[in-house]
């Protein structure tokens, strides 16, 4: 097999260079069919041997697993992998994908020594362009945490980069960023490597093979069908780039896979008169649209533009992928600014325009992970076009994952299963993705959320809310209001109101804010995911009492805060748990852990008729009363005292709200505001809504969004779960002992890992960080990600951030880490290190200073109005 | 480019008075088209008798507005924006998708795209769409209203009702029938497909269902009880000349309510063409009557567009019909039956709906206006009976009925007023229309294969190609990018905007002789469904 793989190879080289593409492609079709026996048996089957297939079966059989199968439809490396412009880049906007990329590159510079094979690897550096200076504050951030994570990078003057490149126009910009070890490969070459150190290692490799489907039994892969015959198998990996969808649909159980693919086009061009040097830099002008590498003395260039093309939204087509043409219409403007860019290419002759279709995503992240429905069932796939980029990387991760159960990384940002069947649409697919293609140059503002494909799933408050003037963000499909525009008040157009200084809502979220603290305020929290788990005896207990760390024997009515840990100790999910009655339990939980939560519970609760786990999210709306009022407004409307003597904190209680009966009332509102949470039937949402907003109306209620939630809860130092919490950080590392049980009198998931980390220490604390000489009008607004200063030594990044109104300042949450100044290895984190510590926080290269704290600032749980502050707005209605 | 409102009033003033007919306007339309002369006499549709005009037309009297204010106003010098442009040219613009059902469109039609430009004030055209309910297909029709709007009015609403009916099985006559019977709820024939301008008049509606009601039961009557299947050629015949007889009897007739007896002879003494296309599955049939005209698009293989017509004009120009006028009266009349390209000497189209003018003995003429109400016996224009008026009718409503089986390159059907054909030749419609919808597609792609081009050498190409597409993703309709071509057009066949703006900033009065109005029905036809039904067989 290895012979036959070297010789694919040599074949590949000897025919190197890119005018033999099309060459390639025939010869592939026309070549002779092999008929080799597929082995019965293997551990794992992988589908796709482009460079995504090939990194995990490398890195699987570089973990010391053997057994492994890949299958190819059509000839190893021949995919978009081929055409790959064959750029890597380490300047990406989350870290995970930092990471990644450079774990990449640092695997594709040694390849070529590890087996052999010719990659093309030249480090060439990348010069990413800003024409703006929202551009440049956008590069700033970027290599602030590239430099914390060990990539050099600077930003530099437009001077310096007509140094680094000579056909440049430099008059347009503001400025740049030098990212130096950035390099350019043969991606297909880098796959072709990969394959053979696979196949040394002693994965099989056969080519012209197609999956037809993955047989499951039980929620459990065993095996795939081939056009060749079966192979029995515990692990599938889905490869299989833009076909993965389909793939992932034609099993019985169908596995979605939400990506679309779009044509991308890039010009190659003959040699200039006098060649550019082999490592002059990539270009990349995001602001232009375009990316320009050297190519074989001549220049390689395309883009991402503002009108994709998508492509194969009806799936697999062999008519379409045989008629892929060069569209030179379409490419006009990112010619325009490619000669905007280098004006001497003027007279520079034309090889091709290369369309080769790449594959997107619904929010710009690839995918990788587990099914949440078939077990054995992974996904790697949907890379954006980054896959050169990622792949080392990615496919390191998954078979990490596939091997210890589990990543290095957090990875949730790129997990399957944030997304459910309800991204798997074609059309919401379709539009999605012309939106996120011109996305990957557009540029990414806070609190950015995607026009395309809304209004999926709603309240049935929706159009009340909407016709109040609610500005909407989506989350999971679900629409859920951040502000609501007085009738008065006029906000800027979308395309101005991105900004990384202070927005144009901050009066109206200011508004909000105040009067959740003073009367009361309304807010749809429809969204969060709702499970119940009911038994007939105590199974429902006992499961829960096993997957959760905190008590959940409490007596009926009361409601626990816990978070569903894996063996590390981690969070897999946060939520808070309601006992309705001794053998049943009512869990809220992020919105987007709905298909997350559910595997996971699914996974591990055992298979018996007596235990019932059901979804009810789609069955309550919810309404969370938030401030000292809402006391009197719910009293009114139920005719029972609601007082914190009748009504303890953390108390759930079916009554009835106006005419409505069976409401869930529960007093908590996730923000440490006081106030309940009404879980209502749908039917009667409507109905209680106008009787809270009519008997509200005297007590000042009105309605408030998710911005005033978010500024509430952080000011308060709640740790939201998939901003500041995930599956590597535990109960103890961000001050939350008092949720968890060592000795509840029952083992639980992450037990030994807590009391083991309980006697250690921890090597990370969540603080909250207050910043101190921080303009709020004039200095560009904290995000999330912007690195941590301890004593000028690099210590953590922050998770969320968000202004408070209350204290007047920023509040940041951040993981604080005690890197060893000689090593740079983890040491533990006492709260005393925390607290001796002066702390910076560097947002686009400029450092803030900040106070850091354990615990919520005290003074916002009594905040009382002097009575001389009193004055007679604020007697007229909110 | 000189501007046409300037250069028009020292014409004016130039013509006698006396002479300002259809050669005083022949004249200035040279001037400012360079067109054929032919085109510039159908101007207006009659001669403008003045007696006549002033019954049709009270407030187009141009000739009078010339004379008492021409002098006095200064011409004004007005330029309209492109956005202005715009919103006249899409007032009155309609679309219609055939709804999808589980993402497959079974229909044969995907949609069609309407539009009308006004010239008289108010417009005379009137345009219908409908699908038929209780039977297959779709009906779509223009009308070219003359001596007013009443009778283009009335076609309009009424014409697919008839037709409709002409189509349907006994059965569901005699259900329709026993249903108003009875007083149960009808059963729907039509759903219409209307512009929120094209409204339908609710005052005689009464009154044309009752003259409805009688056809279906004559039909349910003269029903031999076999069954037979309905020819639609027929059905469209026999509505086209059920309808016109029940005009002509209505005025006959007359209404106890004053309104309705006005609206009625109104409806009557004007006249309307017809042109009515009926698509089911890939049996087109189309219907004319008068000198509107139905064009089919078709793609040949390699991109190019063709137009085959599916309607003979019913005029001057079309020998068959002169012969059939001179067959259908005695050998003496044959100088005098068709005059300077006109019926008697005053109407262009040769065939057309009410006009009892040309239809009527005299003595009914007389009778009717005599009983009639004072507003039709004070008017100079219905006492005046039409020269060598010896022996009518002198016109018809029967209309000439074209097959066609569609084919996979049969991409659209342009229906539209002659206000479109005489600016625009057929091939032009076609190839403007085709472009159009095919958009870029079609636009031969670039390759550079072995040829030697430089990146400067190609942007230059591209930008170029851009213009040039930019003015088609202005219109969303084609029916109103086509009126935007037959507005604007320079001499080079492309779009100016100069010349459009003055075209449409012309003053109520005087838009009249430039141009008329213009309605026009694109209706794209699906391939898919089209080669579907081919390869059944």
């Amino acid at each position: 097999m290895f012979y036959r793989l070297l010789s694919v190879a040599r074949r590949q080289r000897t025919g190197r260079g890119w005018q033999n593409w099309s060459s390639g492609r025939s010869s592939a079709s026309a070549a002779e069919a092999h008929s080799v026996a597929l082995p019965a048996q293997a551990q794992v089957v992988i589908c796709g041997g482009g460079i995504m297939g090939t990194s995990v079966a490398y890195h699987l059989s570089k973990m010391g697993w053997k057994d492994i199968v890949l299958l190819e439809q059509g000839r190893l490396a021949a995919g978009s992998t081929r055409f790959c412009a064959g750029i890597l880049s380490t300047a990406r906007h989350l870290t995970i994908e930092q990471k990644m990329a450079d774990y990449s590159n640092k695997l594709y510079h040694q390849l070529e020594q590890e087996t052999g094979i010719q990659t093309g690897y030249i480090r060439t550096g990348s010069v990413l362009l800003a024409q703006t200076q929202d551009r440049l504050i956008s590069l700033k951030r970027i290599n602030a945490r590239l430099n914390v994570i060990g990539i050099p990078s600077e930003i530099i003057s437009p001077k310096k980069v007509a140094e680094l490149h000579p056909l440049l126009n430099v008059h347009d910009l503001v400025g740049a960023m030098h990212v130096p070890e950035d390099a350019v490969v043969s991606s297909a070459d880098v796959a072709l490597a990969l394959a053979s150190a696979a196949s040394q290692n002693g994965v099989q490799i056969y080519d012209r093979t197609s999956v037809l489907h993955v047989m499951v039994k039980k929620g459990q892969v065993t095996g795939v069908e081939t056009d060749k015959g079966q192979i029995e198998c515990q692990y599938f990996v889905n490869c299989a780039g833009q076909w993965a969808y389909e793939l992932g649909l034609s099993n019985e159980e169908p596995v979605s896979i939400p990506l679309h693919a779009c044509e991308h086009f890039y010009l190659l061009t003959r040699p200039l008169e006098t060649p550019l040097q082999s490592n002059t830099p990539t270009i990349v002008d995001a602001d232009g649209r375009i990316y320009i590498r050297n190519w074989q003395g001549g220049i390689l260039s395309g883009g991402f533009e503002k009108n994709p093309k998508p492509i194969f939204t009806e799936g697999k087509n062999q008519l379409e992928i045989q008629n892929l043409q060069e569209d030179w219409d379409h490419f006009e403007p990112l010619l325009s600014s490619l000669l905007r860019r280098m004006p001497d290419l003027e007279t520079l002759e034309i090889l091709k325009l290369v369309n080769c279709p790449e594959t997107f995503t619904p929010d710009m992240r690839c995918i990788m992970g587990e099914s949440p429905a078939v077990q054995g069932y992974f996904v790697l796939a949907g890379m954006n076009s980054a896959g050169l980029s990622f792949g080392g990387g990615a496919g390191r991760y998954l078979a990490e994952w596939m091997v210890h159960g589990y990543p290095s990384e957090n990875i949730w940002e790129l997990d399957l299963k944030r997304f459910g069947a309800l991204q798997s649409s074609r059309t919401f697919l379709r539009h999605r993705v012309m939106e996120v293609m011109p996305l990957l140059y557009d540029l990414k503002v806070p609190r950015w959320d995607f026009q395309t494909g809304r209004q999926l799933r709603t309240s049935p408050l929706y159009d009340r809310l909407d016709a109040q003037g609610a500005r909407w963000m989506e989350k999971h499909g679900f629409e859920r209001p951040k502000y609501f525009v007085p009738p008065d008040k006029d906000l800027l157009a979308l395309e101005q109101s991105k900004t990384f200084y202070k927005p144009d809502w901050f009066d109206i979220v200011e508004s909000e804010v105040k009067c959740c603290k003073e009367a009361v305020c309304v807010i749809d929290m429809s969204s969060f995911t709702k499970f119940e788990i009911t038994s007939t005896g105590d199974q429902a207990l006992e499961i829960l009492q096993y997957l959760f760390s905190n008590d959940l024997d409490v007596p009926v009515g009361h409601i626990v805060h816990t978070g569903m840990l894996n063996q590390g100790g981690g969070y897999e999910n946060d939520c808070s748990i309601a006992r309705l009655s001794k053998r049943s339990f009512f869990m809220i939980s992020p919105t987007d852990q709905q298909v997350h939560c559910w595997a996971w519970l699914k996974k591990h609760m055992p298979e018996d008729s007596n235990l019932l786990l059901e979804d009810v999210t789609w069955k309550y709306t919810a309404l969370n009363l938030i401030g000292p009022r809402a006391v009197d407004v719910l009293s009114e409307l139920s005719y029972a005292p609601m007082t914190p003597d009748h009504f303890p904190s953390l108390f759930c209680k079916e009554m009835s709200v106006g005419y409505a009966n069976g409401i869930r009332v529960m007093s908590m509102t996730h923000t440490g505001e006081p106030g309940f949470m009404l879980y209502i039937p749908i039917e009667y949402a409507l109905h209680v809504y106008n009787e809270v907003m009519s008997v509200g109306q005297k007590y000042g209620i009105r309605n408030a969004g998710y911005y005033a939630l978010r500024s509430l809860r952080i000011e308060k130092f709640f740790a939201f779960w998939g901003q500041d919490l995930n599956t590597l950080t535990t109960p103890l590392e961000c001050g939350r002992e008092s949720r968890v049980k060592l000795e509840k009198g029952m083992d639980f998931i992450g037990r030994d890992a807590l009391l083991q980390q309980k006697q250690n220490g921890v090597y990370k604390r969540l603080t909250m960080f207050i910043l101190d000489d921080h303009d709020t009008d004039l200095d560009l607004w904290p995000w999330w990600g912007e690195p941590i200063y301890r004593n000028g030594q690099y210590a953590g990044k922050t998770t969320s951030s968000a202004y408070s109104y209350t204290l007047e300042r920023h509040v940041c949450l951040g993981f604080v880490h005690n890197f060893s100044e000689d090593t740079g290895e983890e040491q533990v984190v006492t709260a005393d290190f925390i607290n001796r510590g002066e702390y910076e926080i560097d947002i686009a290269g400029h450092r803030f200073q900040a106070k850091a704290k354990l615990y919520p600032v005290t003074s916002l749980f009594t905040h009382k109005r002097r009575k001389d502050d009193v004055e007679l707005s604020d007697l007229h209605g909110k | 480019m000189p501007a046409p409102t300037q250069l028009f009033f020292p014409l004016i003033r130039n013509c006698e008075l006396s002479r300002i007919s259809g050669t005083a306007c022949y004249c200035h339309h040279r001037h400012l088209c360079c067109s054929a002369p032919y085109l510039a006499q159908s101007r207006l549709r009659y001669a403008p008798h003045p007696a006549y005009a002033t019954f049709c037309r009270p407030k187009e009297s141009w000739w009078q507005y010339s004379q008492g204010r021409r002098y006095a106003s200064t011409p004004q010098k007005f330029y309209l924006t492109p956005p202005q442009v715009n919103s006249i040219l899409k007032a009155n613009e309609y679309s219609f998708k055939v709804p999808e059902f589980d993402g497959k469109n079974v229909s044969s039609v995907l949609g069609f795209d309407s539009n009308q430009l006004p010239a008289n004030a108010p417009i005379e055209d009137r345009r219908s769409a409908a699908t038929c309910l209780q039977t297959r297909g779709m009906l779509l029709g223009v009308f070219d209203g003359h001596a007013g709007c009443a009778c283009s009015q009335a076609v309009s609403e009424r014409l697919f009702y008839y037709i409709a009916v002409s189509l349907l099985p006994h059965e569901t006559l005699l259900e329709i029938e026993n249903a108003v019977e009875s007083g149960r709820a009808l059963l729907p024939i039509l759903q219409w497909h209307k512009h929120p301008n094209d409204y339908f008049s609710k005052e005689a509606s009464k009154l044309y269902f009752n003259s409805l009601r009688t056809y279906w039961q004559e039909l349910i009557d003269l029903n031999t009880g076999e069954s037979t299947d309905i020819d639609v050629k027929e059905a469209l015949i026999n509505a086209f000349k059920r309808l016109d007889n029940d005009i002509s009897l209505e005025a006959q007739v007359g209404d106890p309510n004053s309104f309705l007896n006005y609206l009625v002879l109104r409806v009557a003494f004007s006249g309307a063409t017809a042109c009515v296309a009926h698509v089911d599955g890939v049996d087109l049939h189309v219907a004319n009557t008068g000198d509107s005209r139905a064009m089919l698009g078709v793609q040949e293989e390699d991109g190019s567009w063709s137009a085959v017509t599916l309607s003979n004009d019913h005029n001057a120009q079309n020998e068959r019909e002169l012969e059939r006028l001179k067959l259908e009266h005695p050998k003496n009349e044959a100088k005098s039956v068709v005059k300077q390209d006109r019926l008697l000497g005053l109407l262009m189209p040769f065939r057309a709906f009410g006009d009892v003018k040309f239809k009527w003995s005299i003595d009914l003429q007389k009778r009717v206006i005599e009983s009639g109400p004072d507003q039709l016996n004070d008017n100079e224009y219905t006492k005046f009976i039409p020269p060598n008026y010896y022996t009518p009718p002198y016109l018809t409503a029967e209309p000439e009925v074209t097959y066609h089986r569609l084919r996979p390159q049969d991409k659209f059907l342009v229906l539209a007023t002659d206000g479109l054909w005489e600016t625009m030749h057929r091939q032009d419609v076609v190839r403007i229309v085709g472009e159009y919808l095919t958009g870029m597609h079609h636009q031969q792609p670039i390759a550079v294969g072995g040829y030697k081009v430089t990146l400067g050498q190609m942007h230059g190409l591209l930008t170029e190609r851009r213009a040039k597409m930019s003015s088609v993703f202005e219109d969303q309709n084609a029916a109103t990018h086509l009126i935007r071509h037959a507005v604007g057009n320079n001499e080079f066949g492309t779009v100016d905007h100069e010349r459009l703006s003055k075209m449409l900033s012309l003053p109520e009065e005087l838009a009249r002789m430039y141009r008329d109005d213009i309605t026009i029905i694109v209706v794209q036809f699906n391939s898919h469904v089209v080669g579907a039904y081919q390869n059944q067989e």
